[in-house]
């Protein structure tokens, strides 16, 4: 199988995040289409039409959300979610780094459909290189009258900031990035009312994703029907799949939606290193539910995976092969999300700590069997009641491995309840024994 | 107060571990209210009210400066101290407290301690598959064996590099793949402020992931793949559990309890106290 570069064409051009490559390769073309030759709605339009969704891990459909923000003469806002931080994910990173000025024409051409005047892209803090990058494709762009005042003597006007995170999961969910772009600690907000309406200081604000806004220059540029060849159903277009974990080759790859997941797997990434059998994956980050062998080959689309108890997500793929325990890994994701909680709802804050405490008893044979089930009972209790879906994003993953894989859960409990009672049986180890009885206490 | 709290604390009969500082000292009620900083008494270097205010220029609400700005002062003084937090404040004409709320929020941002170089060795999901713990233990014992003191090497979330699992943020630069065997040529170079494994950072010309496809009729040249980040626990000696384990614990579906029963099926009453509990105050009196 072969990947579809659509978003990815030129990404292997020396310079291309300079303005003189970039615009050689028919760059800011579609800006100038958007500003030039159609009306805002026409705009706004195109992008309804083409079935854009959102790929940021919510799949909303971007002309949609666009469609939200009021009219009116009020301050609109545009912001960027580059604030990558899912297990993962790491596709905007090189969206970024190779491709900024096709993300700088897509906030210039999502500012006209939303009608903001004042953009910001909120890249993570640890992104330096990519930020760096980012700045000086904004700077190029303000120099060539790109950005700014009345923009190639159109009506729309547009200031784009570079704000860089410090540090938080939580800043990639869309209310929490807006309090941490207004200066404070990055709290989600409670919804309704939803950004559209009332966002950033209060005024109407769009927040996509980067590789949605990506999209949206060569969804102008070439037409929806253009864009709607490739995907199925109400999964239109291509996306980036960033496959990690236990493969050969892990990357980033373009493809058509629809494409079975074994292709992804076995074909694009090579498959796992020799010998090991896949034991699960998951499909859109580390906050999606794992899925099995036996869902290898479903089509990579919005719906399947949702059919299937998961969800596409990021379309960021973790596999996992047979040689991995689960327990240190569901652990490992546990601590995550009780890290990354911000605190401010208890499910989620007690819930992500108790998980931790639970799945270490386990991992340290200190577990029973009715830790399990209250495990189980936890997932449920977080699920849905949470501010955020960061709660969500750790209970959805951890209760499917419990119900896919609950043997082993209980093999892993049994067996390090064994080595621990066998530990207590003999109690010190023999070159510790050697050392004590040379130091003459024995 | 603060003292008597020093004292238990000090007697180490409460808890093991030390606790984060802060959490259990009483609020002082009597203490002055947080004010924000006169700039006219608070020396600014130059360069960093400059930045700032530049930042703050940018923002339709100087507010939204904070973490650029904090980010800065960083920078400058190592890491969010009290006097860094009280020259941003001064410049940002906000309370000393408002930025340390913020500070403590942020992994990048630094309460404790200044440090001159960050390593973020990234443990998270997809490079604890690839044995990134490891790769962390190896960097600790080496950091500590090589006396870097002031170097902030952590274990982080994840970076955003799954592709070059498991990988390492050094000021930012991202290098990986990473082995246990890097871990003394790393910490050496971070120490004397070398580029840190030249070639093997994402943004370093030619960098490329090792590719494992064999080229035709050849051997493989991808690095071998050691077991599994997620270890059984410690030590290789300890086989994994047998394939044929004990039976796997089923769970009974039962009905849940009605009000008023218990599992041994006595009734309750639920307004009433327990039997036993009875019996003993009986017995006590």
């Amino acid at each position: 199988m072969r990947e579809v570069r659509v978003l990815l064409a030129n990404i292997d051009e020396p310079d291309l995040h300079t303005m003189d490559v970039y615009e050689r390769l028919g760059g800011y073309r579609a800006m100038r289409t958007a500003l030039l030759d159609m009306d805002p709605e026409a705009v706004l339009h195109e992008l309804e039409v083409s079935g854009l969704r959102g790929r940021g891990g919510a799949g909303f459909s971007m002309g949609k959300k666009a469609s939200f923000i009021p009219k009116g003469t009020m301050d609109k806002y545009l912001c960027c979610n580059a604030d990558e931080s899912e297990p993962g994910a790491f596709k905007d990173r090189l969206l970024m780094q190779k491709n900024p000025h096709l993300l700088v024409e897509g906030c210039i051409i999502g500012s006209v459909a939303a009608g903001a005047n004042k953009g910001f892209i909120f890249i993570r803090g640890e992104y330096e290189l990519q930020a760096d990058i980012l700045d000086a494709a904004v700077a190029e762009a303000y120099e060539k009258g790109y950005l700014g005042e009345r923009i190639l003597d159109s009506d729309h006007s547009f200031d784009l900031v570079i704000h860089r995170g410090k540090g938080a999961y939580i800043c990639g969910e869309e209310t929490g990035l807006l309090d941490a772009l207004e200066g404070k600690r990055g709290n989600p907000r409670l919804k309704p009312p939803f950004p559209a309406n009332q966002g950033l200081y209060q005024g109407p604000t769009l927040i996509n994703n980067v590789e949605t806004l990506c999209n949206a220059p060569l969804i102008i540029e070439h037409g929806a029907d253009w864009f709607k060849q490739w995907g199925e159903g109400n999964s239109t277009g291509t996306k980036i799949v960033s496959i990690s974990g236990n493969v050969q080759r892990p990357g980033n790859y373009e493809i058509p939606l629809g494409v079975p997941v074994r292709d992804i797997i076995y074909g694009l990434a090579g498959g796992l290193p020799e010998g090991r059998e896949l034991k699960c994956f998951f499909p859109g980050g580390s906050s999606a539910p794992v899925l099995t062998k036996e869902h290898l080959d479903l089509p990579f689309t919005y719906e399947a995976m949702v059919e299937a108890g998961s969800m596409l997500g990021t379309a960021s793929m973790i596999v996992v092969d047979d040689s991995q325990p689960l327990v240190p890994l569901a652990l490992r994701l546990a601590e995550f999300y009780r890290h990354e909680s911000c605190g401010k709802c208890v499910p989620c804050r007690e819930g992500t700590n108790w998980t931790v405490k639970m799945l270490e008893r386990i991992d340290e044979g200190e577990g029973t069997p009715m830790d399990l089930d209250i495990l189980e009972q936890v997932q449920g209790n977080i699920i849905g009641n949470c501010l955020c879906v960061l709660g969500d994003s750790m209970a959805m993953p951890v209760a499917s491995m419990l119900k896919h894989f609950r043997a082993e859960f209980e093999q892993h409990m049994e067996a390090a309840r064994a080595r621990r009672d066998l530990a207590e049986l003999e109690p010190r180890s023999a070159p510790e024994l050697a050392s004590v009885a040379e130091a003459g206490q024995v | 107060m603060a003292d008597r709290m020093q004292e238990v604390r000090d007697e180490g009969a409460l808890r093991e571990t030390p606790l984060p500082p802060g959490w259990d000292e009483a609020v002082d009620l009597e203490a002055a209210p947080a004010t924000i900083p006169d700039p006219a008494e608070v020396e600014v270097p130059d360069q960093l009210r400059a930045e700032i205010e530049r930042l703050m220029s940018l923002y339709p609400d100087r507010h939204s400066a904070t973490l650029p700005a904090l980010g800065a002062a960083q920078a400058v003084h190592g890491w969010c101290s009290p006097e860094a937090l009280r020259q941003v404040a001064a410049v940002m004409q906000v309370t000393p407290a408002y930025l340390s709320s913020v500070a403590t929020f942020y992994d990048m941002l630094r309460t404790e301690g200044p440090a001159t170089t960050y390593v973020y060795v990234c443990t998270s999901v997809a490079c604890h598959l690839r044995n990134a713990r490891r790769v962390y233990q190896a960097l600790a014992r080496e950091a500590e064996a090589q006396s870097a003191d002031d170097l902030d090497l952590r274990e982080f979330e994840c970076l955003g590099a799954c592709d070059m699992a498991p990988m390492a943020s050094v000021d930012g630069r991202f290098v990986g793949p990473l082995s246990t065997d890097d871990a003394p040529d790393l910490i050496r170079q971070v120490k004397a402020g070398e580029t840190v494994l030249p070639g093997r950072g994402l943004d370093d010309p030619g960098f490329r992931l090792p590719d494992p496809v064999p080229p035709a009729g050849g051997e493989s040249v991808h690095p071998k793949m050691e077991p599994a980040g997620g270890t059984w626990p410690e030590g290789e000696e300890l086989e994994p559990p047998p394939a044929e384990g004990p039976p796997p614990h089923r769970r009974e579906i039962q009905e849940p309890l009605a009000p008023g029963t218990s599992h041994a099926g006595e009734h309750i009453d639920p307004l009433t106290r327990d039997v036993l509990e009875e019996e003993e105050e009986e017995g006590e009196e």
